[in-house]
């Protein structure tokens, strides 16, 4: 058989997760489905499927938009209900996309999937220019700390591809976004996901623009740095006590590393007993390592018999993160139930869970204006607030800005179950 | 590449232990959904990395049809007592035998859609709260809308428009009484993923999956295995070919590929020059538009 696909290559790639954000017709899945065309991805029988498809609304070419079409509710409805994923590779990298609706519970979706990204996609419509539903997203993207935002000036073709078109929707842009993030990594491509302009091929429509497709940007964007590798942390999941004759003694500690590097001999304090000791090893199935960072999953023994589970933290020795019971978050209220000042709700941070109250409500903000009401003291679906939690137990944590992993929670309804609410720590 | 940046098959690699281990952690009485397939192999020996040097700390949960390939249950078994893990097997006849299930009639008669009814009987009769699961978010347009921690109902049903928000990597398997989570680690591995780590851990898999002769006949652009139990149209007539399994289902439903890949290297080769899905060859997603969405709602795996 003739080897002409690469698995030493393949096994190279980098993954890099981004999201999309786009108001309802600014082609965000034409978009999306021209990814997935231009860069093979499509299958013969799916690409069969939209012909048939398109043919059947009435349509004369291919309707793009129809590869990420996915419940039957959604087809007849024409619209997305909640986050899918879709996948494609090229040569560089592997990519996952996370493909969040633009119209009904959109920031809850979009806070869904940008909160694993590494670079969202905020779509422009070129006719429009810079919109309410722009500063949502650019929002959006901030409070979550997606280390790379690309602007996608789409449409292009619509405004006969003319540079000043792009350069003041940039100007727009970039006006909004100093003032909520002034430090964030920000790249302009003007598109046309429709003819495919600037997406995959370079256009020749644009010779003005020579700053690389959006396919270019998303294979080399650097991604190295998006995790937290300064402070050392390492959630407890779960004790591996595997009580048999060859192991009698043993007992691991399972995780995934949160933040900064592992090693051997590196002396730690577990939380929440504030015990030092030291690291003996870092297990797998194939063999001890001397290195561990993140997102490894691994598991870590110590030289010392200390008390420590589920819920607990390994972290360096004179690095430890903040204590308290007393949090203050910005959340994303997810649920059609309003948040109750002074109720009780379940608490997830890291592994551990605990209970809180809701105890004071700070002000709940208009993410379009950045207007913060602080006489509003009622949070609904889709309102993003700062809020003050008081924690049954003390939570050990960092600044969202800090870490992701250590600096977030969720709210759970006790009641129903439900996850209620995403909060970035401050 | 910097060396503290984990190449894409290792992050996902990392992905499903973190995920199987908030299993472990979550749930008093899991399962892992076995089908003899590559996805769920995959899946116990994600597994047995998640839990080293212990054992997996779950059970297998086959749910048999009758229609099975016996390479599948020779290889099932064998890998049960290899790992250690205690197997069980939930009966398709069985659920016929009892009137819990009717069997389909005609020439596309397949017991697929029957195996629901023996999972949510066997997820309640052992009191399971949580069924890990080999599905792939790439495979079909439904589960791409899937969460890693999927919440069914007391009957076993999924419902699509109200999902839980699955942030970071917490996920949330708070749940009633009755009521049972569905979890998949492997959601964002596509099929090419999952090959290029059975190449690179050097994973067993049943000789189905490799080029064999075997009698088969021709069913709407689909080659399927001659067995008693299918049905054959008058047009249609048995030929013996070179296939192998690109899936592995039911034999019902199981389309086979023409193929001479004997290696998993060839089979990667082969997939990589392939232009259809994977699905694409599942006689079982032919029936509608929504056929995996109907029988997810229903509480299929």
């Amino acid at each position: 058989m003739e080897r002409t696909f690469s698995s030493k290559a393949y096994l190279d790639m980098e993954l890099l997760r981004f999201t999309t954000a786009g108001s309802v017709d600014d082609g965000k899945s034409t978009l999306i489905g021209r990814l997935l065309y231009d860069s093979k991805s499509i299958f013969e029988d799916q690409l069969d499927a939209v012909k048939r498809a398109s043919i059947q609304k009435g349509g004369e070419h291919i309707n793009l938009a129809l590869f990420t079409d996915g419940l039957r509710a959604e087809r007849e409805q024409g619209i997305t209900i909640d986050v899918a994923y879709r996948y494609f590779a090229t040569p560089h990298r592997k990519f996952i996309i996370a493909d969040t609706p633009g119209h009904i519970q959109y920031t809850r979706n979009m806070v869904t999937g940008a909160s694993t990204a590494n670079a969202a996609i905020v779509l422009i419509d070129a006719r429009n220019g810079v919109i309410e539903q722009t500063h949502r997203h650019a929002f959006i993207a901030s409070l979550l700390g997606i280390p790379h935002i690309i602007v996608c000036i789409n449409k292009m073709d619509l405004m006969d591809f003319r540079e000043e078109v792009y350069s003041s929707i940039k100007n727009d842009f970039q006006a909004f976004a100093s003032q909520i993030f002034p430090n964030q990594d920000m790249r302009f491509i003007p598109i046309s996901a429709l003819k495919g302009d600037n997406v995959v091929k370079p256009s020749i429509n644009m010779p003005w623009y020579a700053d690389g497709t959006l396919l270019h940007h998303l294979e080399t964007i650097p991604i190295s740095q998006d995790h937290d590798l300064k402070h050392q942390r390492f959630p407890v999941q779960y004790v591996i006590r595997p009580e048999s004759d060859e192991f009698h003694d043993y007992r691991g500690y399972a995780g995934r590393v949160a933040g900064g590097f592992f090693h051997p001999g590196d002396h730690v304090i577990v939380l929440p007993s504030g015990i030092e000791s030291e690291i003996t090893s870092i297990d797998t199935l194939s063999g001890p390592l001397t290195e561990a960072h993140p997102p490894m999953s691994v598991t870590l023994t110590l030289k010392d018999d200390v008390d420590l589970s589920r819920g607990g933290m390994i972290v360096g020795a004179g690095d430890v993160p903040g204590e308290s019971c007393d949090i203050a978050a910005m959340i994303c209220w997810m649920n059609p139930k309003p948040l109750q000042l002074h109720g009780k709700y379940a608490l997830r941070h890291t592994t551990k869970d605990v209970r809180c109250i809701v105890q004071d409500i700070d002000y709940v903000l208009n993410i379009s204006t950045l207007e913060k009401v602080a006489e509003n003291k009622t949070i609904r679906m889709n309102d993003i607030a700062l809020i003050r939690l008081h924690t049954t137990k003390p939570l050990f944590f960092d600044p969202y800005t800090t870490n992701r992993i250590t600096g977030s929670l969720i709210l759970i309804d006790e009641a129903t179950n439900e996850t209620v609410a995403a909060g970035m720590i401050l | 590449m910097d060396n503290y940046q984990l190449t894409h098959l290792k992050e996902l690699e990392s992905e499903a232990i973190y995920v199987l281990r908030e299993v472990a952690a979550q749930f008093e009485r899991p399962v892992l959904l076995f089908s003899g397939g590559k996805d769920s192999i995959v899946l116990v020996h994600l597994s047995r990395k998640a839990f080293f040097p212990a054992k997996i700390p779950f059970p297998l949960l086959h749910i048999d049809t009758g229609h099975n390939f016996p390479e599948t249950l020779e290889f099932r078994d064998q890998l049960a007592r290899s790992v250690n893990a205690r197997l069980l097997v939930g009966s398709v006849q069985d659920s016929i035998d009892k009137g819990r299930a009717v069997e389909e009639q005609g020439i596309n008669a397949s017991r697929n859609v029957l195996q629901t009814v023996t999972l949510l009987d066997a997820i309640e009769a052992n009191k399971f709260d949580a069924a890990i699961g080999g599905a792939r978010r790439d495979e079909e347009k439904a589960r791409a809308k899937e969460r890693f921690f999927s919440h069914r109902d007391e009957f076993g049903q999924w419902d699509p428009k109200n999902q839980r928000p699955e942030l970071w990597y917490m996920f949330n398997g708070k749940k009633r009484m009755g009521e049972h989570f569905r979890v998949f680690p492997i959601s964002n591995w596509t099929e090419m993923d999952v090959w290029q780590y059975i190449l690179a851990e050097n994973i067993d898999l049943p000789s189905i999956y490799f080029t064999h002769e075997r009698d088969v006949f021709y069913r709407d652009g689909i080659w399927l295995a001659a067995a008693p139990f299918m049905e054959m149209k008058p047009s249609e007539k048995i030929e013996y070919r070179r296939v192998r399994c690109r899936t592995v289902g039911d034999i019902s439903c199981t389309g086979l590929t023409l193929s001479s890949a004997d290696t998993v290297e060839d089979i990667i080769q082969e997939i990589a020059a392939t232009r259809v899905t994977e699905r694409g060859g599942r006689y079982d997603d032919k029936r509608s538009e929504a056929a995996m969405e109907d029988r997810k709602k229903e509480g299929y795996f």
